[in-house]
């Protein structure tokens, strides 16, 4: 049993032409019975979150290669990518890298 | 798309990771020293991707603050301008010393002059869509680091409508990289730059190096991937950030809180499949993925690539827009490709290099096809057609018609084939006087012989 998160999504190097072009979200996370990791934060930022072509941003069960994601200004490789655990007041940084936006 | 380059005072290149290809530092020439006051040159090109003026000129804002900081000189440049440029932008200079800079801006100058007087004789109220000739902005503004206002609307409408007519997207991208470097290098040859800086990072030059083979442009790789590209003779073009992979750059960008600006691109939200630049880009990013040595791996082969010798620009003619030497045999035309390439000609003669059977034809051809008309257009296209590389003729089959190229290009390849029939004709003359003294002397051979019999 997760309790709500309070996390901070970010965007950039274009990726936030699919988010209504804002850069920085303040989101709070619903209580949940798993603890949120980072694939289920995805499955709710494709649902909440992204406005349009859900393909140029994620990739069947992860982000589309190309996509760099940072957790804390660290790489999410280092951190077990998808398995990651959110803790709360986290920053998580998406940025592209693909000239297609 | 507008692209951004923020320098620190130890000139290390620091940049956005989508804006790989075009942030460009140019750097004076200078003795001992290879660089010295760097400036950073910012291009506009939000008319070709159809962007309004109002956002264009809120990016423009956004870009002129951070640059304000820098320090460093910087330009701002549209990518309407191209239809102002002169053909001297097209030809290989020699090396030439710093005080022959001079040379160039005096032939944009007359250039300029020339079509100045042209179009205020023809102009004489609204501008007729047809030419560029009316458009061209008068010589001071392309010196000024900060242009008076937007381009003139004509100009972003011909722009639209050479970028609206071309029919595939890898086209497009193609010949915005064509007319982007033909107008830095105006610059850099404007201002008396000998080097151009581009941020081309190791992930951007592994795709670019994938997409020129798969467009034919196999035979240029090492001057279009390598760290050095001299095919423009006075100017260099060079890669510094080669080495460092878009993730390294764009780590550095985020823990150094480097200023950035994002603008869309042409390819902006383009599907995978959109253009063979977008699927080169997936398949790598992908296989990057999975086996992470993908993308040095290709770097590595990019930096093995020799550069075959050349001698400055004497050696063989040039293609017409990316400028590399012609690697098309249009006399050869047993294999496939000797009739592709021999097909876009359609009735016209072969390269007129291409050997002693051509010349009649030449001149023949060139006769029949002398007049006004469909068969003029044809003339015109062929001529234009026969004097690029392979990788450029197989981009201008998307480009229907040859009208709405700006008319630097158009200008320069009849120079070009004039020129050459110029030297057709020179070599019929030598060919018919010799042909008659051989046939002279087989005469007096005959009757010697004749005589003897009798």
């Amino acid at each position: 049993m997760a309790a709500p998160l309070s996390v901070e999504v970010e965007f950039g190097g274009g990726a936030e032409l699919l988010f209504d072009g804002i850069k920085k979200h303040q989101v709070t996370l619903p209580g949940q019975e798993e603890p949120w990791d980072i694939r289920n934060l995805l499955v709710w930022i494709k649902k909440n979150l992204l406005k349009e072509r859900p393909e140029l941003f994620i990739q069947g069960d992860s982000v589309r290669p190309g996509i760099l994601v940072l957790v804390n200004d660290a790489d999410w490789e280092l951190l077990g990518e998808l398995d990651y655990q959110l803790q709360d007041q986290d920053n998580i940084l998406f940025i592209s890298t693909l000239h297609g936006g | 798309m507008v692209r951004v380059a923020t320098l620190t005072p130890t000139p290390l290149l620091r940049m956005s990771p989508t804006q790989t290809a075009g942030a460009v530092t140019l750097a004076r020439p200078c003795w001992g020293q290879f660089l010295e006051t760097p400036r950073v040159s910012g291009k506009k090109e939000g008319a070709a991707c159809g962007q309004s003026p109002e956002d264009r000129a809120k990016t423009v804002a956004e870009m002129k603050l951070i640059l304000q900081t820098l320090g460093f000189p910087w330009h701002f440049v549209a990518l309407e301008e191209v239809f102002g440029l002169s053909p001297s932008v097209l030809r290989c200079s020699a090396q030439e010393p710093v005080g022959a800079v001079g040379t160039y801006k005096v032939a944009v100058d007359s250039f300029l002059q020339q079509q100045h007087t042209l179009g205020t004789e023809r102009a004489g109220g609204s501008p007729s869509p047809a030419q560029g000739e009316e458009w061209l902005s008068p010589p001071g503004t392309q010196e000024s680091q900060d242009p008076a206002g937007p381009p003139p609307a004509a100009q972003t409408e011909a722009l639209s409508r050479l970028f609206g007519s071309v029919k595939t997207l890898t086209a497009k991208e193609e010949f915005l990289h064509t007319l982007r470097t033909h107008l830095i290098l105006h610059v850099a040859r404007t201002h008396g730059y000998s080097k151009v800086m581009t941020g081309d990072s190791c992930t951007r030059l592994a795709i670019k190096l994938m997409t020129s083979l798969a467009l034919g442009r196999g035979a240029f790789l090492a001057w279009d991937t390598g760290f050095s590209d001299e095919r423009h003779g006075d100017v260099v073009v060079v890669r510094p950030m080669r080495d460092h992979t878009l993730k390294e750059v764009a780590f550095y960008n985020r823990l150094f809180a480097v200023p950035s600006v994002f603008t869309p691109a042409i390819d902006t939200k383009a599907p995978e499949k959109a253009s063979v630049h977008r699927l080169m880009e997936g398949f790598l990013l992908r296989l990057q993925a999975q086996f992470p040595s993908t993308v040095s791996t290709v770097y590595r082969t990019s930096e093995k690539l020799v550069k075959a010798p050349r001698d400055g620009c004497a050696a063989g003619p040039r293609c017409l827009l990316c400028m590399c030497t012609l690697d098309v045999d249009a006399a050869d035309s047993a294999t496939a490709f000797g009739a592709q390439t021999s097909g876009f000609s359609q009735t016209q003669p072969p390269t007129p290099r291409a050997g002693a059977g051509a010349p009649t034809e030449a001149g023949g051809a060139q006769d029949r096809c002398r007049g006004a008309g469909p068969c003029g257009r044809e003339d015109s296209r062929a001529q234009v057609i026969e004097q690029l590389c392979y990788g450029c003729r197989a981009n201008m089959k998307d480009v229907p018609s040859l009208d709405l190229l700006p008319p630097y290009i158009l200008a320069e390849a009849q120079l070009r084939s004039q020129r050459a029939s110029q030297e057709i004709q020179e070599y019929l003359v030598e060919n018919g006087a010799e042909e008659m003294q051989t046939a002279e002397s087989r005469a007096w051979g005959h009757q010697e012989s004749g005589a003897r019999i009798a």
